[in-house]
């Protein structure tokens, strides 16, 4: 049952990873990077419904964890981004 | 009962900076600059030394469970010789730092506006993240330290705003952030096959199996990625280059350290069943490649801070050269491995050390070209000193920390008949005198005039460093019995 979102999970993995390492534009390693970060989440997703224990329907840990993970990933994007912005945007580095 | 005051240790160790960094915002620059070298410091040291103290008595790792709640549902802490080694090298670097940049302040372009504040902001946090790595035992924590090193160093890279650092800090950025998602995507592979976290349950589990397997190769490409391995170090001479001094002091002794101390967690601590000669020899090779390559690199520079952080990609190069040869020796063979740990430790007290005295010569003298640093042996003759001293700890001549640490290496290469590794060592160590004959010719009896006074407090911090990563050599090596408590491999 939880096969078809293993397959996805694996698909966004290799897809992120492709895009994070082929492109030199940072936007787009920055988009591949969240693909290749969603990819993994999922991979958690299938890692707690398969180990559903004690009449829970998935296991708590890795659902903690991608809690976790999304903070860092939203955190790190913004980070990229006010980067990205400081560097070609309309606020100009203070050269 | 008797353990719960060390175990409270280990956990004050993370919490400090953590109180630390939250503080600061709230105290400003300057309050939390003196709070950080009056309080923080002292207090650090403390803990890490009587961390060390407790486990040369007990001579066993301590165990902290966190909350009072055992894995697999609780999150563990430990500290055995190793983290306590690793955590006093930390606070001293840290401390000596804070100090130092409390003293010079961080440089024209980044001591304005919000960049001090964010300085002795990320300091502390910074600090947490690598004394989080240093006693996290369970593949979660590791990560949350992972990325509080990240989030920590990044902004300090680009603390001057200019776009050079800023493109640096993105770049940074874009390895730091593929080393973390590799890290986890290895985690939520174990954590599928095994149900547990802990890094000691998980030890006793592991088999050989497929997805142990990719889930090994996947956290050690991370780990490599942040520990700026060759040929994953492409983000690093920029980044470590472009920071203010106190700031690439910091990233070049400890930042990359902590990724390196994770690596020796990994593969000795957790997943020995993996570790075949011949994966130990593909890590060793790739050490040996970043210290050619970084070595000739250093020689080819043109600036003396880029020269210094090509330096620290040929010196973590001597750190992989421990996998082959602890292998090779067995539960009885420590020499490779306090060799390993000593290279880790001098490392970080002469590359400090470094990067302090080339900040302040470089303030000297209003230029970091390495042609143009005649006036230096006379404008801060100190500087030039603790650079020259740091320098022989790097290139390993004895009596330093550095020459222990490479005449251990090269005696295991020996003695377990991998000479090649040995050679790998020398002609390192000639690479280093070569670009260190480069920077002390230039610097020693030229022609020229300083363009500013640098005070002595500074430049007596620099030394100091240089001094100790000396002074680690002239200890007997019976003294570093500490680093052996809770090796692995040993009998409890």
């Amino acid at each position: 049952m939880t096969a078809p979102y293993a397959l996805l999970a694996a698909a966004l993995v290799g897809l992120g990873l492709h895009g994070v390492l082929a492109h030199a534009e940072p936007l787009r390693r920055l988009l591949a990077f969240n693909l290749l970060g969603s990819g993994v989440f999922l991979v958690f997703g299938v890692v707690a419904r398969r180990g559903a224990a004690a009449g829970l329907e998935a296991d708590p840990v890795p659902q903690a964890i991608v809690i976790t993970g999304l903070v860092v990933a939203f955190a790190a994007t913004t980070l990229a981004v006010a980067l990205l912005l400081r560097l070609h945007g309309g606020d100009p580095p203070q050269d | 009962m008797q353990a719960m005051p060390a175990g409270s240790l280990v956990v004050l160790a993370v919490m400090l900076p953590v109180a630390a960094a939250t503080l600061a915002p709230l105290l400003g620059a300057r309050g939390a600059q003196r709070a950080i070298v009056l309080g923080l410091l002292p207090a650090s040291l403390a803990v890490a030394a009587a961390i060390a103290a407790a486990v040369l008595r007990t001579g066993a790792a301590i165990p902290v469970h966190v909350g009072g709640w055992a894995p697999p549902l609780g999150i563990a802490f430990g500290a055995d010789g190793l983290s306590a080694a690793f955590l006093l090298t930390g606070a001293v670097v840290m401390g000596a730092t804070a100090i130092f940049a409390g003293r010079t302040g961080l440089g024209a372009a980044a001591g304005t506006g919000r960049a001090p504040l964010a300085f002795w902001t990320l300091l502390p946090a910074l600090w947490a993240g690598v004394n989080l790595a240093f006693v996290a035992n369970d593949l979660f924590s590791v990560f949350i330290a992972l990325e509080l090193l990240t989030f920590g160093a990044i902004p300090l890279v680009c603390l001057d705003g200019s776009r050079e650092t800023l493109a640096a800090a993105l770049r940074y950025l874009m390895f730091a952030l593929l080393g973390s998602v590799l890290w986890l995507l290895g985690v939520a592979l174990l954590h599928g096959t095994y149900g547990v976290l802990d890094l000691v349950l998980l030890r006793g589990a592991v088999r050989p199996d497929a997805a142990t397997i990719l889930a090994a190769v996947l956290m050690t490409v991370g780990l490599l990625a942040k520990a700026a391995v060759f040929p994953l170090h492409l983000w690093l001479p920029a980044a470590h280059a472009g920071a203010p001094a106190a700031v690439s002091a910091v990233l070049s002794a400890l930042v990359v350290k902590a990724a390196f101390f994770l690596l020796v967690r990994l593969w000795f601590g957790t997943l020995p069943a993996l570790l075949t000669p011949a994966l130990a020899g593909l890590l060793a090779a790739l050490g040996a490649a970043a210290i050619l390559v970084g070595g000739v690199m250093a020689l080819r520079q043109a600036r003396l801070k880029l020269l210094v952080a090509y330096s620290t990609v040929a010196q973590l190069g001597y750190l992989l050269l421990m996998w082959p040869l602890v292998l090779a020796t067995g539960p009885e063979g420590a020499g490779a491995w306090l060799g390993g740990v000593l290279q880790a430790v001098s490392h970080a007290l002469a590359k400090a050390a470094m990067f302090l005295a080339a900040g302040l010569i470089a303030a000297a003298l209003g230029d970091d070209r390495v042609a143009a640093l005649g006036p230096a042996g006379r404008a801060v003759p100190l500087s030039v000193l603790a650079f020259a001293l740091a320098g022989l700890s790097l290139m390993g001549i004895p009596p330093s920390g550095g020459f222990t640490a490479k005449w251990l290496l090269l005696g295991a290469a020996i003695e377990t008949g991998q000479w090649w590794w040995a050679l790998v060592v020398v002609g390192g160590g000639l690479l280093t005198g070569g670009y260190l004959y480069r920077v002390l010719s230039s610097a020693i009896g030229g022609e020229g005039e300083a363009t500013a006074a640098v005070p002595l407090a500074p430049q007596a911090v620099a030394l100091g460093l240089a001094v100790l990563s000396v002074g680690l050599g002239m200890l007997p090596l019976y003294s570093f019995g500490l680093v052996q408590v809770g090796r692995p491999g040993m009998a409890p």
